[in-house]
């Protein structure tokens, strides 16, 4: 083979500009202009892949998104890497590295090739019927079916590159630049439409811009001149903008589009360096025009899957856009007249075309009058029976077809080729329609799905609508656009076109053979290896719905979701099946029309920025002392304060056990905060928490609990009345929000009679909480001029005071059982108040304690936290709360559900305490209860909710929810676990102080 | 994603609001009166109809007003928005 099959200067190439690059650790040079496919073609490369299942050899088969073999890796082994790009679709640049998939050791020696002899054993649902038994094989099936699966390899590095994210508004979007989105795009800007036109490629005009036939002409000028003018007129309107290498890959509702912008990956990559390398454009357009263009079909045969076998049209890009000839010796096989303008090209150019296979019979064309005269055997009625040939095609073998269609006659004829074009007609590309929730409808005469009923604003035009030729397209389009945009006139009425095209097709789904179906491999998806076999095997099975046909014979689910051989599956399900087409439907098309980078999608929001997060205002002391930061709802909060190289156990118990000796101070801002005001504040109150409000005296302050109407515990926390209608809530940390929310909808949806208005107050105030047996003596020191007294500043009440000139509230609440107080202070006082409590606290051994103390210290006091010792299945009367739960309030939200008959039950889980029987024993969170483990199956009572180690104890404590546990204090219980039994007994929830001395010491 | 028109605020997107689930259920005035079957009759049960459908809406990240919604669920084509309080127009 010669290493040049570069026909002819294209304008498209710049051939002054030379470009190295390696596929699989050779070097080969191309142009600028090229990509991968073009450059390897045009040094006669076609092996490029393997096939997934059966490792078949694979080459290039088309020329465009849509290609299902030639799908490589990027630069392997280096943080840049990226599997299954379209060898179609890359341009080439200095440096590029390619390399095959699938395939070991090399892409010419396959050892997984076996796998093509061993086909006859491996039918559509192989795995799911083999390793299904004994089921308790699984896991060892499971290690060599995980090595096999997956096609290229994905990086192991952080990606080096920028990506970004960007909103795009605009009144017109036309998504696709080939001769129709063109057309509109003009339309609509000439209007006044401030208009976006998106192409995936990176030049505009579509199929049209390489087109040079004298058989198509648009006002007696070649197709493409006439576009090319028209394409630098666009460029020049000022409403219009235009947006090349950019695939759109999703569509949704209410117009909103994501489009992937590619902005450096044609780029040597030295000129990458802090580039954004992708944008996902996030596009709101009023009105959208889809000009997505059509896919050439392939045809269905035996053996159609070899290196060497392109679509027909590809075949005509590769020889007139990029100057390429496919192959020395060339055959096409055609239903339709596609297929003889790339004779016709072919031939122009000294490709040599050995013969055009048509499986139509006689027709009246011009241009088959023309392949004729250039003395190319045209075998009319025929169709390709087989190939050969294992790493490039070498030989097609035809036959005559019965008049139905149906069989084949006569004998065979074997022509040598070393290229064969196919051409089975048009698929409009509807997917981004469908996307849309357009609806479909089936067009008999030529077997298309076409653009029927959608519910947005949109149109489809051009090939995407069904209108395939250039005579169809310039007379239709410019009809549909005036409607569309509501316009009076276009440019584009009246044109004077020239069209060669004959429009007759035989579509035959799957093609006769001489062999019975059992011993051919007709591929329909060939990324998947799925074949016309798999989809009549799986008919047989008993598969109906085209849905489980997909799924079993994993037709259509590789990375080019079947944009080839589905409309074929389509066929041969309803040929088999008996089923119309329109009838059955297509499968679902979805998002995205072509892959994205996970760097797409998540744009800038990597590292620190992938979850925002929100900081007490003291946050940055804790930092600068060491604490571990925890996640709860979007706060990092302080979770210990790790000393001298301690572990978070140490560093737990030496906190806890600081706060109830000495003083503790925790960071406690994060709280929601609720601001109530109104008049009728109160009995607002009275409808949301569970217990009495109408009483509570100004300055006072009382623990609520907040139920869903069904009675489970939401919420809970102390709210105080600051004045006669005025109150401060406060929610959980990871509740503030949903809190806010539900106190809103009862306001405004149920009771708007009510004069109460709530304003969040969270990160207004922070929020520093100081307990212990000395916590009255430092607070004493901060705010010197506040009465501590008992009597004048007893538990459960509110003072406001002054710290140097600023206001705050201090509120004597804890949820530690320790004597404490809260400082509420305007936000950005908080650190400097914070670190005067330190120093005062400085001789009393004040120590800084995170979340996990806290929740420590609490257990031992037996108060739940929602969300840990409560699930949304929980109610107060389950966690041993009745005293809370008033019974003389007539109505409060949740209150009819405490009485339902499911709630009354007398075994539901209810909230205990767990003692080990070892003291030293720490439970598991999580750890089920049982209490009888010998009688099969073992009856699970319940989980361990929260557990520690207790210092101050001395033993180990937990908190649970078992099954009618309430009225099992006492009782010993068994909680197993992987590798022992731990023995515990059922206790009172609540371990230390239960007369609560210790808060008025 | 919806294009949702706040009778407060007007035309926002759809990550502006929050979905609050059917509307005109009513919360009964005296839910003690009510037996087991009724209570669960207002607690639980929807319609989930495929057609028009009345749901409430909060522009959640915006001005904070629960309304009414008349959408579409088969093709999400919001129909009708109206206040709280209002009665779903006919459609």
């Amino acid at each position: 083979m010669t290493n040049n099959l570069r026909v002819k200067s294209s304008k498209f190439i710049d051939e002054t500009y030379k470009i190295s690059f390696k596929f699989n650790g050779t070097t080969y040079y191309g142009y600028k202009g090229d990509t991968l496919a073009s450059a390897l073609l045009a040094s006669g490369i076609h092996l490029v892949g393997r096939s997934f299942k059966y490792h078949r050899p694979r080459g290039i088969m088309t020329a465009g998104s849509e290609e299902p073999n030639a799908i490589v890796q990027l630069h392997i082994n280096t943080s840049r890497t990226e599997p299954n790009v379209r060898a179609t679709e890359i341009e080439i640049y200095e440096g590029l590295e390619a390399s095959s998939q699938n395939c070991w050791p090399s892409v010419n020696f396959d050892i997984g090739g076996i796998n093509n002899f061993l086909s006859p054993i491996l039918p559509a649902g192989f795995y799911y019927k083999t390793f299904m038994w004994p089921a308790s094989f699984w896991e060892k099936y499971e290690y060599f079916i995980r090595k096999s699966a997956g096609l290229g390899r994905s990086p192991i590095e952080p990606d080096p590159d920028i990506y970004e994210h960007r909103y795009i508004h605009c009144d017109v979007l036309v998504i696709g630049a080939g001769i129709s989105g063109i057309i509109a795009a003009k339309t609509a800007a000439k209007n006044g439409f401030k208009t976006l036109l998106i192409d995936e490629k990176s030049y505009l005009g579509g199929s049209t811009i390489y087109q040079n036939s004298e058989h198509f002409k648009i006002n007696n000028q070649i197709s493409s001149s006439w576009l090319e003018k028209e394409i630098n007129e666009i460029k020049k309107i000022k409403n219009l903008e235009i947006k090349t290498r950019t695939s759109v890959a999703a569509f949704h509702g209410y117009n909103f589009l994501l489009a992937r912008e590619n902005l450096t990956d044609h780029l040597p990559l030295n000129q990458r360096n802090n580039k954004i390398r992708q944008r996902l454009l996030k596009i709101r357009s009023k009105k959208v025009i889809n000009a997505t263009g059509s896919l050439e079909r392939p045809l269905i045969f035996d053996n159609n899957d070899r290196p060497g076998i392109l679509l027909s049209s590809a075949i005509d890009k590769y020889s007139n856009f990029y100057g390429v000839a496919c192959g020395e010796k060339n055959v096409l096989f055609t239903n339709n007249d596609s297929a003889y303008e790339t004779a016709i090209n072919l031939n122009q150019k000294g490709i040599k075309v050995e013969a055009v296979i048509d499986n139509r019979e006689e027709v009246d064309s011009k241009l088959i009058k023309e392949v004729e005269n250039n003395n190319i055997r045209v075998y009319k009625g025929y169709t390709v029976v087989n190939t050969s040939g294992y790493k490039r095609i070498k030989k097609v073998s035809i036959m005559k077809l019965s008049l139905d269609g149906q069989k084949i006659i006569g004998s065979k004829i074997y022509i040598n080729c070393d290229c064969l074009g196919i051409s089975g007609g048009w698929t409009p590309a509807v997917h981004l329609f469908t996307q849309s929730g357009g609806k479909l409808k089936f067009r008999e005469e030529d077997q298309v799905f076409i653009p029927n009923k959608s519910f947005s604003d949109q149109i489809s035009i051009g090939s995407c609508n069904g209108d395939f030729t250039l005579d169809e397209i310039l007379s239709s389009v410019p009809k549909i656009l005036k409607e569309f945009l509501n316009i009076k006139k276009s440019d584009f009425e009246n044109l004077e076109v020239h069209s060669s095209f004959n429009k007759s097709k035989r579509n035959i789904w799957l093609l006769p053979s001489d062999k019975v179906i059992g011993k051919t491999k007709p591929f329909v998806d060939y990324q998947n290896d799925a074949t016309a076999k798999d989809i009549k095997l799986a008919l047989r099975e008993g598969f109906r719905s085209i849905e489980h046909v997909k799924r079993y014979t994993t037709t259509g689910m590789g990375t080019d979701q079947g944009k080839l051989g589905n409309m074929h599956a389509l066929g041969i399900i309803s040929e088999t099946a008996g089923s119309k087409m329109g009838e059955l439907g297509t499968t679902t098309f979805r998002p995205p029309y072509t892959p994205l980078t996970f760097g797409t999608i998540v744009g800038r929001n990597v590292g620190k920025y992938f979850d925002i997060f929100r900081k007490t205002p003291i946050h940055d002391w804790h930092v600068e002392n060491n604490a571990e930061f925890e996640n709860v709802g979007q706060w990092k909060r302080a979770w210990y304060y790790p000393k001298n190289q301690e572990n978070m156990h140490d560093a737990v118990q030496r906190e806890s056990k600081a706060a109830r000796d000495g003083a503790g101070i925790l960071d406690a801002s994060t709280l929601g905060k609720i601001d109530i005001q109104g008049t009728d504040a109160s009995e607002f109150l009275n409808r949301v928490y569970t217990n009495a409000w109408s009483k509570l005296a100004i300055g006072k302050c009382r623990y609520g609990l907040m139920l869903n109407e069904d009675g489970m515990v939401y919420d809970d926390g102390v709210t105080t009345r600051l004045d006669e209608n005025h109150y401060i809530m406060t929610t959980t940390t990871g509740g503030a929000a949903t809190v806010l929310g539900k106190l809103e909808d009862y306001l405004q949806t149920e009771w708007p009679e009510l004069d109460v208005y709530l304003t969040s107050v969270t990160d207004h105030y922070a929020t520093i909480s100081v307990c212990g047996p000395d916590s009255k003596k430092i607070i004493s020191k901060v705010i010197p001029d506040l009465d501590l007294s008992n009597k004048s500043f007893p538990h459960m009440s509110f003072k406001n005071s002054k710290i140097d000139k600023i206001k705050c509230r201090v509120m004597r609440i804890s949820f530690t059982g320790e004597h404490s107080y809260e400082i509420n202070i305007q936000a950005n006082y908080g650190k400097s108040v914070w670190q005067r409590c330190m120093e005062m606290g400085k001789e009393f051994n004040i120590t800084p304690y995170g979340t996990e103390t806290m929740h420590l210290l609490r257990a031992e006091k037996g108060f739940i936290i929602v969300g840990q010792d409560t699930d949304a299945t929980m109610t107060p009367i389950d966690l041993q709360m009745d005293w809370i739960v008033s019974k003389k309030k007539y109505d409060f939200i949740g209150k009819r559900s405490l009485y339902r008959s499911d709630t009354i039950k007398e075994n539901r889980k209810q909230l205990i305490g767990l003692l080990t029987e070892n003291p030293d024993e720490v439970l598991e969170e999580g750890a089920q209860i049982v209490a009888d483990i010998n009688k099969s199956p073992v009856e699970m009572l319940g989980h361990v909710t929260s557990s520690y180690y207790s210092p101050n104890l001395k033993k180990s404590i937990a908190l649970g929810v078992v099954r009618g546990g309430k009225s099992m204090i006492g009782q010993k219980l068994i909680i197993p676990m992987e590798n022992k039994q731990i023995n515990v007994t059922v206790a009172d929830p609540v371990f230390l102080d239960k007369e609560n001395k210790r808060l008025n010491a | 994603m919806f294009l949702i028109d706040c009778p407060y605020c007007g035309e926002r997107e759809q990550s502006e609001f929050k979905a609050g689930g059917e509307a005109h259920i009513v919360r009964p005035k005296q839910p003690t009166e009510l037996s087991d079957d009724e209570w669960a009759e207002y607690l639980f049960m929807r319609k989930n109809i495929k057609g028009i459908q009345f749901e409430r809406w909060i522009h959640i990240h915006g001005c904070r007003k629960w309304f009414n919604v008349a959408r579409d669920t088969s093709n999400d084509v919001i129909k009708v928005v109206y206040k709280m309080g209002e009665k779903p127009p006919t459609i």
